[in-house]
This record gives structure tokens, sequence and C-alpha cells, in this order.
């Protein structure tokens, strides 16, 4: 996959992109050069707004209407900056195609899958309908969809999230393009999953030599991947080069931050007489999916299936598992925001009978945060209003200025300025969102804190901070985390205890090192595999990956 | 934007970033600020207070009541000049002295009185002045600066002028002070009923969206049962109930028009229920109440504004329709629609009577809209 060869196929050079907005002009790529040729797989690197999609956005002609480009995009000796709308259509789609981040959202969930993968055919072959389609099966077998005929006539939504990318990548390979820009392809995928296309997507370009721009902020998948890599930062390529040469020897100080930023370190387990915080003896919660009245018989479906968790005082159980595996349930469930089965005792009380009502006294006490910063500060209250909401509901007897004071005191103690409070959700980065909602939690000094996935939305460097700062945050208090995750990185750095979940049961169980070091259960070692044999070299890792 | 800090900060600290932040401010002082900074939302602001000044206080400034007839000027056109005109008063003048038989020098009219020299062979006879009077033109008509031999004087007389800016109506009544007080019922009226709407759809609308299930679709079949009912036999009822009494009728109203506003923010709640920071408030043990006042409410209030926007000439438009039919107001009280609806039956003869109540009601609804739009951005903290 490195054949490198001294054929150009895309060059670009001083591109940079502009848009205007309310506040000014905002310089998102500011003047970068690049080089792709044949063959080859060329990796951009960056944190979220460093410019990395734009500048390929900006080649495609693929802007928003308030963004500009300048600059030179030569594909074969064709400059595709400032050319005409029809020229362009010729060639995109076509000879320069592109996958995107969401798979749930880049295909038209009105159309079936077969007729959105002819369209490019038709459109730019002129193949009749019937050859189309035999193409398109050809294809979706290729991309490993099993039972292709069938899958065809699918709509989008009867796809798994793997599958959707899959067809995407049907999609781009359909008329043979020279070059395939892959922006972050499998972020919001599982990790074996993501390996699978990853291993997809290398087979296939040494297939058809075509080469490969991928856009991403994992250095995992660059690591393994990309034959030379380009790492960009506000606007600017700070380093490039051959990847194993800027992996070993960083030069800019934000490439070895970037590689820094893996999360390390471990936990220590709780001493051994800590006390038990919350415990959940065989829970199971299941939800009617189908059936019912008149629709035959019930379906059920077994979120989560007899599961036994108990977690002590400063410990932190790492809940691992691929996405529909019943781990957010198991924390919503342990924290009665689900009814269901089982005995769960909370500080030696029995609260798997407590209604609502019951349990509104006890929510000081149990906390939850969750994954998307985004969706979870309403976004039209301030940030003081937002953190200090608990207080108002469990000690209403404060006054507003003592409020006030406890809202500064835990935006301090999530390293925010407390100053910013007058400030609406939006005007937060990422980062500092969640920082606000870790801020809404412990204000009220839980005794457990149920973290949903609370890194996964957030860049490597800042999750990074993110884990340190719960860290912090537990040695002062001495709270119990339930740490759910898919991201085996963050676990093992949070943990002292991890329980793996498949389609709801525990497959696996232990501490954090045992589980790691050995992991006994077959579901557990293709996890591990999936995860680390990414931040392995790529030559090495493809044989595994290939191998398993 | 981020600063590392140790938590233990001294007080001083403490109290200087408090300080720094200023006091809290609540989502409505804030869309305040905001709304402020909307030029077009100011000037429409600025246009309805100026029309609800108008309102309160014009009927009362007008040069004449709005019930009034003048029965001599029935559909006179408008005009910046008194009524009646000099060019009519001047040969009325005339032609009533020449009744009482006595010469006539020039004749000046002055404001509100009119005055010419006479002369009479046969000497001045202060009966003359009834001759004037008759005319009802001319009130006080006096003889002044009788000369010594009793044969010259001056004839003075009042008359009756009279502005009319907007023009009469059909019936000879001032359009200006009608539509002032037209202003006044039409916006009392949109306002009131779209206040009740507001309130009770919103409430209904977000306590069923959010209990949802059962109570849900009880509350929702309600509301379906009142859309079937005929809304002129809803109306017919409240006017046997609460008689002439137009307040409390467009309260009725608007407890009517409260069901698309239900339905609007019962479909934004279920949307936000659904949204983590209504999870999350329920994981803090935020009580129903709670969530839905601080975090379904504040969130559907850019529809909900839109809507009201929309609502406020629908009411006014309901209320010329049901004055139409004798429901609504009762002459000689009138509104905008009413007198739309009269302008547009005479606008062949008198386009006055159909224009000057129409531009108003416009600019009263241009003002409504750009404000409505101008609060929508200013509570939507996002929208910058």
């Amino acid at each position: 996959m490195n054949a490198r060869s001294d054929d150009p196929v895309l060059t670009v050079r001083g591109l940079e992109v502009a848009f205007e907005t309310n506040d000014g002009t905002i310089e998102a790529v500011r003047g970068i050069d690049l080089d792709v040729h044949r063959g080859e797989t060329v990796a951009i690197v960056g944190e979220s707004g460093s410019g990395k999609s734009q500048s390929m956005m900006a080649a495609m002609g693929l802007l928003a209407s308030n963004g500009r480009a300048r600059g030179k995009a030569v594909y074969r000796g064709r400059d595709l900056v400032g050319m005409r709308e029809r020229d362009l259509n010729r060639i995109r789609g076509d000879k320069i195609t592109m996958i995107f981040q969401e798979p749930m959202t880049s295909l038209d969930p009105l159309y079936r899958v077969g007729r959105q993968l002819a369209e490019p055919m038709l459109h730019h072959r002129g193949l009749s309908r019937r050859a189309a389609r035999e193409k398109a099966i050809a294809l979706l077998d290729r991309v490993g969809i099993p039972d292709p005929q069938r899958r065809i006539d699918a709509y989008p939504h009867e796809l798994s999230g793997g599958q959707r990318q899959r067809v995407m990548i049907a999609m781009a390979l359909a008329n043979d393009p020279d070059l395939l820009i892959a922006d972050e392809p499998t972020t919001a995928l599982d990790v074996t999953v993501q390996a699978q296309i990853l291993t997809l997507l290398a087979d296939l370009q040494r297939e058809r030599g075509m080469a490969i721009v991928f856009i991403t902020h994992d250095l995992g998948i660059v690591r393994r991947f990309a034959s030379r890599v380009y790492v960009m930062r506000r606007g600017e390529v700070v380093e490039s080069g051959d990847t194993r040469t800027v992996f070993e020897a960083p030069r800019h100080p934000y490439t070895r931050m970037l590689i820094d930023a893996e999360p390390a370190g471990e936990k220590a387990p709780p001493p051994a007489d800590a006390p038990m915080a919350l415990s959940g003896e065989r829970v199971r919660v299941s939800f009617d999916i189908g059936g019912g009245l008149l629709k035959g018989p019930p379906v059920v479906l077994k979120a989560v299936d007899d599961v036994t968790l108990r977690l002590r005082k400063g410990q932190t159980i790492g809940v691992v598992g691929e996405s529909g595996s019943g781990k957010s349930t198991l924390g919503r469930a342990l924290l009665r925001l689900l009814s269901s089965e089982g005995r769960i005792v909370f500080m030696g009380r029995d609260i798997s009978a407590a209604d609502k009502a019951a349990m509104r006294p006890l929510r000081k006490e149990l906390q939850l945060v969750f994954q998307d910063p985004f969706g979870s500060l309403s976004p039209r209250m301030t940030i003081g209003q937002i953190v200090t909401e608990g207080l108002l509901v469990h000690e209403p007897g404060l006054s507003g200025q003592e409020r006030e004071r406890r809202a500064v005191e835990a935006l301090r103690e999530v390293g925010l300025d407390p100053a910013m409070r007058n400030r609406y959700p939006h005007e937060f980065s990422g980062g500092q969102r969640q920082r606000i909602a870790i801020a809404r939690a412990v204000i009220l000094k839980p005794h457990v804190v149920v973290l949903d996935e609370p890194t996964s939305a957030l860049d490597r460097s800042v999750q990074k901070q993110i884990v340190e700062l719960l860290r912090d945050i537990q040695s002062r208090y001495g709270m119990a985390y339930l740490f759910i995750s898919h991201d085996l990185a963050v676990v093992r750095a949070m943990s002292d205890y991890v329980v793996v979940m498949k389609t709801g049961r525990v497959v696996e169980e232990g501490p954090t090192g045992a589980i790691f070091e050995r992991p006994a259960s077959d579901y557990t070692k293709s996890l591990m595999h999936a995860a680390f044999a990414l931040t392995d070299f790529h030559d090495e890792a493809r044989r595994v990956a290939q191998g398993g | 934007m981020q600063m590392r800090l140790d938590p233990a900060a001294d007080s001083d600290d403490l109290a200087r970033s408090i300080a720094d932040a200023g006091p809290s401010r609540s989502l409505w002082q804030d869309a305040w600020l905001r709304l402020r900074r909307n030029k077009a939302a100011v000037a429409s602001g600025l246009v309805l207070a100026f029309f609800a000044l108008v309102a309160i206080f014009g009927p009362a400034l007008a040069p004449n009541p709005y019930d009034r007839v003048f029965p001599q000027y029935v559909r006179v056109p408008a005009s910046l000049e008194a009524y009646p005109r000099a060019d009519s008063i001047v040969p009325e003048f005339e032609s009533v002295l020449a009744r009482a038989r006595v010469e006539v020098g020039d004749i000046s009219l002055d404001g509100g009185t009119i005055s010419a020299p006479i002369v009479s062979g046969s000497g001045i006879d202060p009966r003359f002045t009834r001759f004037v009077e008759r005319s009802n033109l001319f009130t006080n008509a006096r003889i002044v600066d009788i000369s010594a031999d009793e044969t010259r004087a001056t004839m003075v007389a009042d008359v009756a002028r009279t502005y009319f800016f907007f023009g009469t109506d059909a019936n000879g009544r001032d359009l200006f002070a009608r539509t002032m007080i037209g202003v006044r019922i039409s916006l009392a009226i949109g306002l009131l009923a779209s206040l009740t709407a507001l309130v009770i759809g919103v409430a209904y609308g977000a306590v069923a969206g959010f209990l949802g299930g059962r109570i849900d679709g009880v509350m929702m079949r309600f509301v379906d049962i009142l859309y079937s009912l005929p809304f002129i036999f809803f109306v017919i009822l409240l006017v046997v109930f609460f008689g002439g009494n137009f307040v409390l009728m467009f309260l009725a109203v608007g407890a009517i028009e409260w069901l698309d506003m239900a339905r609007i923010v019962r479909g934004q709640t279920i949307s936000l229920k659904r949204q983590e920071f209504v999870q999350a408030a329920e994981a803090l043990g935020v009580k129903p109440g709670g969530i839905v006042r601080r975090h379904i409410v504040p969130n559907t209030l850019g529809p909900v504004v839109v809507y009201l926007t929309l609502l406020v000439p629908k009411v006014i438009l309901l209320e010329s329709f049901l004055s139409f039919l004798g429901l609504g107001v009762q002459e000689p009280l009138t509104s905008l629609g009413v007198l739309i609806s009269e302008g547009a039956a005479n606008m062949q003869g008198a386009t006055w009577m159909l224009v000057f109540p129409a531009i108003t009601l416009i600019v009263i609804l241009f003002a409504l809209n750009f404000l409505g739009d101008g609060l929508r951005d200013a509570l939507d903290p996002r929208d910058r």
C-alpha cells in the first residue's frame, strides 16, 4: 500500500479557506501545501477546528456558501479551485470521491441502497440501469456486505452503522476513482467495526492502486494506515513527513503533544474494607420492541440480562462493550432512571422498589454525566443556572448569594473561569461543555457518579484533560465512578476494575490489569485486538488484522 | 478561556470573580439586552408604543368625538383644511345677506369668524342677524362698528369649522376619531385574546406533552373535541353568557384560540423531552414541574413567539368578522376590522374610508411581525 510513485494525483499549493461570518472573517486554512501521489495513503491529522476537513472540502468545491477558497489544488494538471461547477461535477464523484464521518446521515433515508449506489454510475458512466445494478451488487459483495442480492433493495435504516459505511465506500468506488478522500470514516463506529473498515480500505487500495487522503484525529489510525502524514493546527501544516519519522521523532511540540495525548496512568483499587456504595444484583432490563395486541406474541429485547455489579467507595468500575451491548442501559438502571428487575442497594438501602418521588432526595448522591456535551446542557440556561440547578432542588434553603458562591467554586474545580457563568452552552467548546456537565454533577458532592462515555465525543488531547480532571475530583472526594466507554485506552487509564459486556450480558470481569494483560474470553480478545492493534505500526498490525 | 485555578483560592479572589461576572441574568433580562441591539425590532416596538398611546389618549384629543354625526358632511374626503371650505362659506354668506337686502362689501374669512361691511339705505336693523343665523353654517351673528348715520356697519358671524383629517364616513362621522378608537379596540382585543391563548396553550401543551401516555391522550382528545365544535356556535354561546362586555368576550375567544398553540407546544415538548438535558434534569432529581418550567417552556419560546405574532392579526380579523355578524363590538363603537370592511364597501366613491384604516392596520401588523421576529431571535441565545 505504500507503492509511492512520482505520479502526483493531487497537488495543493498555498490553499487558503476563509469564512465570512457575522463576527468577521474566520481563516480556517491559512495557506497549506500538500501532495498526494498515486497509490499512497496520506493522513491529515489535527484536532477539531484545525481546518483539516475544510482544506479537502475546498479542493472538492464543497465549502459552505459563506466560504472562500484561494490558492491551487491541481488534479492531473487542472486546478480545482475556482473551477466551474459543471466541470467540477465531471471530476468529483467520478475521479475524486469522498466518504464522510456520519454513515447515519450521509445516505438518503428515502431511497434504497441500490439506487443510491447506481446513481454515480448512471451519471458519470452512462450505464444502463440493469448494468448499474449488476455492478452495484458486485461492489456490495466486494465491500463485504453479506447477501448483496437482497441487501441492495434495503433502505439505509435497515443496515447497521458499519454496513452503511461499507455502502458509502462502495459508492465511492463505483467509478474507480484515482483519489478517495476519507473524512473521519471510522470515528462513529465501534472499535471492531473500525478495524474491519480500515482493513477493507487498505485491501481496496492495494487492489486498485488509488490514492487515499485520510482525515482523522486518531493517531492510532494514522500510525497504522498512512505512509505520510500532515499535522495541522489552526489552519496550518505544522509538520509533515513519513509517518514513521514523524511518530518516532516529532519535531513540532504540537505533534509531540498529540502523540502524548494517549491517556496514561492507572488507578489503584480502593482499600479492601471500603464500604459498598452501590450494588446491583442480577439486574435485568427489558424493552418491548414489537408484538402486542393483534400483532402476535410480544417481542422482548433483553438490554441488560442478569448483571451483578458491586461498586465500592472510591472505586472506578469500567464497563466496556460495543454499541448495543447494554452498558448505558445498565448505568441508567443502577441509577433507577429506568425500571429494572433485580436488587439495587445504595449505601445499605434497598432502592430496587423506590419510585420516582422516593428517589428524588437520593438523586443528590447518584449523579450522571452524559456522552454528548452538546445535548446534555439546556441551550437556554446560562452556565451558572445549569450548574446550580441541583442546588435549587436539593438545598432549597440556600440564598442566591450562597448558590452563586457554590457555582463559582464548582466551576473553578473543573478548571473553568467562573466569570463565564453568564454565558450560554453554545459559546463553549466540547471539552469545556463536558467540564460544565461534570461541575453540575460534582456541585452536589455525590457518592456515585455514572459517567456514560464522557470522553467519546472529544478530541484525544481534550480527553486526556477530562480523564485527569475526573481522577483529580475522585481523589479529592472519594466518590465511586461507573465509567462506561467503548474506548479501551481511556478505560484502562480510569478504572481499577473492568466489566466487559456483550448483548446485555457480562462476558468477563476482573481487575483492570488482569483483564488487559490476560483477556480470557474471545470477545474481549477481539476488542483488545481491534483497539490496540491500531496503535501498532501498520505493517505488523495489518498482518494481525488480516489473520484475525 | 480555561483557567486552572486552585479550588481553595482565598475569598478575595472569589469575591472578585463573582463581581467580574456581574449578577446572574435571567433569560428575559438577557433577551431584553439582545432585543435592544436589533434595530428593526426596536423601531417596531416604538411604533407599537406610539399606537398604544394613540389608542389610549387619541380619542380624547381628536377634534371630534368618534360617535358624533355631522349630517352636512357625509362622506367628505380627507383634508388638512377645515370644513366647511372657504369657497362654500363665502357664497353662502353673500346669499344670506342678499336676502336681508343689504349691499355687501368685501367678505373676509378669518379662521372661525367671517365678516363683511354692509350698507343699507334704510338703516341697519339688528334683526339682520336673524337672516344670517338661519343658515346652519353661522352662529353668533352680530353687527359691529355701526356708523353714525346708521347706514354702514360690519356683519360678523362665527363659522363652525372643523377638521376631518381622514374624511368622514357614510354617516358623517369623523374617520380620524373613529380610526383611533378602532386602534384602541383592535389592539386591546388582539393582545387580550392572544395572551389568553398563550397562557392556556403553553401550559396545556407543555403538560400534555411532558406527561405523555394516557394523560396526553386524554388531554389531546379534549382538544380534538373543541376543534370539532363549530366556532360560530361557540361565539354565540359566549355572547349569550357574557352579553355585550367585549373584554370578557375576547378573553373567551382567546380561550378558544389556544387550541393551535397547545398543539404546537405539545409537539415541541415531545421532541424536547427526549433531549439529554431533560434526562440530565431528571437525574438531578428536578421535579416534573421544575423541568417543564425551566427546561421545556423556555425552549419552546421560538415557535411560540412566532405563532403569537400570527395570532394577533388573526384575532383582529376574526373580530371584524364577528362584528360583521353583529356579535363583536357594537355601533357606535368600532374597530379597525369594521372600519376596513365599511371602507371596502365604499371603495368606489370614498377611497379614504378604506385607505386610512387599512394603512393603520398594516403598520401595526408589520410592527408586530418585526417585533415577533426580533423576540424570537432575542430569546434564542444561540443565534446572535
